[in-house]
């Protein structure tokens, strides 16, 4: 249970998307806090709103998508916090803290570096280039020992000579831990990971997640870790929030989630997964019907129209988050009758 | 089982060369499938597991002759009952048994004509086939589409107006429509949304029930691999390295290899520990392979032997293949 003040609070955020035919809510009131050397799991299936909430922290959401309302409100270094939604996304405030204060691990590591350039110098760049904004001076040869040192540090192996090295000479999991040195670079406090091993096969999977999990124990960065994989939440994170279709439906300790989940959502996803160890040639249980598309989003509880448990009001009114144990939150009628106004 | 099986596959290989310069003088050849064998009875699953680059897709693609295979033999049994080798046979004689063989594939999105409407979709294989009258095929494709759980007033509709979950369903309509005994099925689930993968294993596993089914199902997700699969093969740059009936190879993994992807799988229980004795290193290039066995630079029992001497797949306990010099002297754990 972390003590220290949190680093980040995400509070009702809400990200639309204006289209021709209609408004997106892609995220519609997420809220949750972030500590500092926490690892916060953010998990749901296809169009939850993952990543474009990840994309608002970053203020880094493209047109015709817009920060409608919400408060992102990051604690510096001095422990004043600063409102992240309302600074300008291009201004030099913002610019300052990306990648120096808040880095991002994307998922494609192939589409996230440049071909044209080496790593090492895609790294020198970024490191020279936060230390100018910070007043110092670092110059190409000490950025360069830093980025052999971060090489070191992430598990790649002859980092003098991989320093030169293109992108696209890279294998996948080489490629993922060169990122992970950019995005480690300038010793962010603040790591998102989006999907970052989604990509790469299941034993260079293990060794993405060995090397964040030695990072963040050696660094105390705070990591918000974006995926679908389950798995991945289990042994990953201390704290886990359960999105669909922009909204939170659950949020709690990763132990409360998976032994004691709350919500209908978090139950069913958690019931039909095939496991390792389970019945093998049996039917899973399943959750009925489809993801439903953004268009049509249904009334009352976006998960009604799928939830076995799903009561009459759950059609007609939107049950907020509210808590249901210590530091457990849950959206749905089950446990409390306040709906959303 | 006392029939023959289906599908034989003996010293199965498929090596793409490497063309280099102007001359394009072929410079070394990529051993994408490198001497797979490999029986299929009818009725069960054989789950082909392995990572990117392992030659699962490959060898998949040649028992389907998409890919003509380098060396090797497929026998088929047909329906007949005599025995023909698919590998050598020629295009036009091959056409005899496309319908018998059909695919699953991975992307619903890419793999379903979106200027069709799903009668054309799933009626294509039947129009191929002789089925000349639209109005026949109409009531075939009602039957299938309801066979696959989707209303058969659809047909009429475009493939963009499906959910991933429900086009995977139209694809697996359109492969049933020839009434095929094997259907090989490429990372059918892997492009689909948690909630509704299980739904299209549960279709799966109903269908191949209902119509006694011979699946030949590739993937890289261990755990759904194992849920839907009476055997599982395991391979590893172009070759299997284990070979056994689905609870054997989980309970009681033979090769090292086997063990290390078994472990990597993250368990989704946060009380469990994450495993230690991460794999280290990256799988060899198929193009460039190590001696002896191609998985010792990674093995963490590797002895000096291992690295001179290719290891052959031995049948070690009834049904349980491993190519190991030292299977079964392992300790091993399972899953």
């Amino acid at each position: 249970m972390p003590t220290d003040p949190p680093l980040l609070q995400v509070k009702d955020l809400r990200v639309t998307f204006g289209m021709d035919e209609g408004t997106i809510r892609a995220v519609d009131g997420t809220s949750f806090d972030v500590h500092p050397g926490e690892v916060v799991g953010i998990v749901g299936e296809s169009g939850c709103g993952k990543s474009v909430t990840m994309k608002a922290i970053l203020q880094l959401v493209e047109r015709p998508g817009r920060l409608a309302s919400g408060e992102i409100l990051f604690r510096d270094r001095q422990g004043t916090q600063t409102d992240l939604a309302k600074l300008d996304p291009r201004g030099p405030q913002m610019r300052a803290l990306r990648g120096a204060e808040i880095a991002l691990i994307p998922q494609e590591p192939m589409a996230a570096f440049s071909p044209v350039h080496t790593v090492g110098a895609q790294i020198i760049e970024a490191i020279q280039l936060h230390a100018t904004q910070e007043g110092r001076r670092v110059s190409k040869a000490e950025a360069r020992e830093t980025v052999i040192g971060l090489f070191r540090d992430v598990g790649i192996s002859m980092p003098e000579q991989r320093v030169d090295a293109y992108s696209w000479q890279l294998s996948g999991g080489l490629r993922q831990r060169a990122m992970i040195a950019m995005a480690l670079s300038c010793k962010p406090r603040l790591l998102i990971a989006d999907e970052p091993t989604t990509a790469i096969d299941v034993t260079t999977q293990a060794q993405v997640l060995a090397l964040l999990r030695d990072l963040r124990a050696k660094y105390n960065t705070a990591i918000i870790f974006i995926t679908h994989d389950l798995g991945v939440i289990a042994q990953m994170t201390s704290y886990v929030v359960v999105m669909y279709l922009g909204r939170v439906m659950e949020q709690g300790p990763v132990d409360q989630i998976f032994h004691a989940p709350a919500h209908p959502y978090t139950r069913a996803l958690l019931r039909s997964i095939p496991t390792i160890h389970g019945e093998t040639r049996t039917p899973l249980p399943v959750i009925s019907g489809s993801l439903p598309h953004p268009f049509n989003r249904p009334t009352g509880c976006p998960f009604h129209p799928r939830c076995p448990e799903a009561m009459p009001g759950c059609a007609t009114a939107t049950p907020k988050l509210l808590p249901v144990a210590e530091r457990q939150s849950a959206a749905c009628f089950l446990h409390h009758q306040e709906a959303e106004p | 089982m006392t029939e023959a099986p289906l599908i034989e596959v003996r010293g199965l290989r498929k090596f793409f060369p490497i063309v280099k310069g102007f001359l394009q003088r072929t410079t070394g050849n990529v051993r994408a499938v490198d001497g797979v064998d490999f029986t299929l009875n009818e009725g069960e699953t054989l789950g082909l597991v392995g990572e990117s680059g392992c030659g699962k897709t490959t060898a998949s693609r040649c028992i389907l002759r998409a890919i003509d295979p380098t060396a090797g033999q497929i026998l088929y049994r047909t329906k007949g009952g005599e025995t023909v080798d698919l590998a050598p046979m020629p295009q036009r004689e091959l056409a005899r048994y496309r319908a018998e063989i059909q695919m699953v594939f991975q992307d619903p999105f890419g793999s379903l004509n979106p200027r069709m409407t799903l009668l054309d979709n799933v009626g294509e294989p039947l129009l191929v086939n002789g089925m000349k009258s639209r109005r026949d095929r109409a009531d075939r494709v009602a039957d299938l589409l309801k066979l696959v759980g989707l209303r058969p007033e659809f047909m009429h509709r475009f493939p963009h107006a499906f959910s991933g979950g429900q086009r995977q369903r139209i694809g697996i309509a359109r492969a049933l429509a020839t009434e095929p005994r094997l259907v090989v099925a490429d990372e059918p689930v892997s492009a689909l949304d948690v909630s509704v993968q299980a739904q299209v294993l549960n279709l799966l596993l109903e269908l191949q029930q209902r119509l006694r089914l011979t699946y030949l199902f590739v993937a890289h997700d261990l755990s759904v691999v194992r849920h839907i699969s009476d055997r599982v093969a395991v391979m590893y740059v172009g070759q299997i390295v284990e070979l056994a009936p689905t609870n054997a190879l989980f309970s009681r993994p033979l090769h090292p290899y086997t063990a290390a992807l078994m472990r990597a799988v993250p368990v989704p229980d946060p009380r469990v520990n994450p495993a230690d004795g991460v794999l280290r290193g990256e799988v060899p290039s198929p193009a460039n392979p190590p001696t002896g066995c191609y998985f010792h630079p990674r093995c963490p029992f590797a002895q000096p032997r291992c690295a001179v001497e290719a290891p052959a797949l031995r049948e070690i306990a009834p049904g349980h293949h491993a190519r190991c010099h030292f299977a079964g002297d392992l300790a091993l754990a399972g899953a």
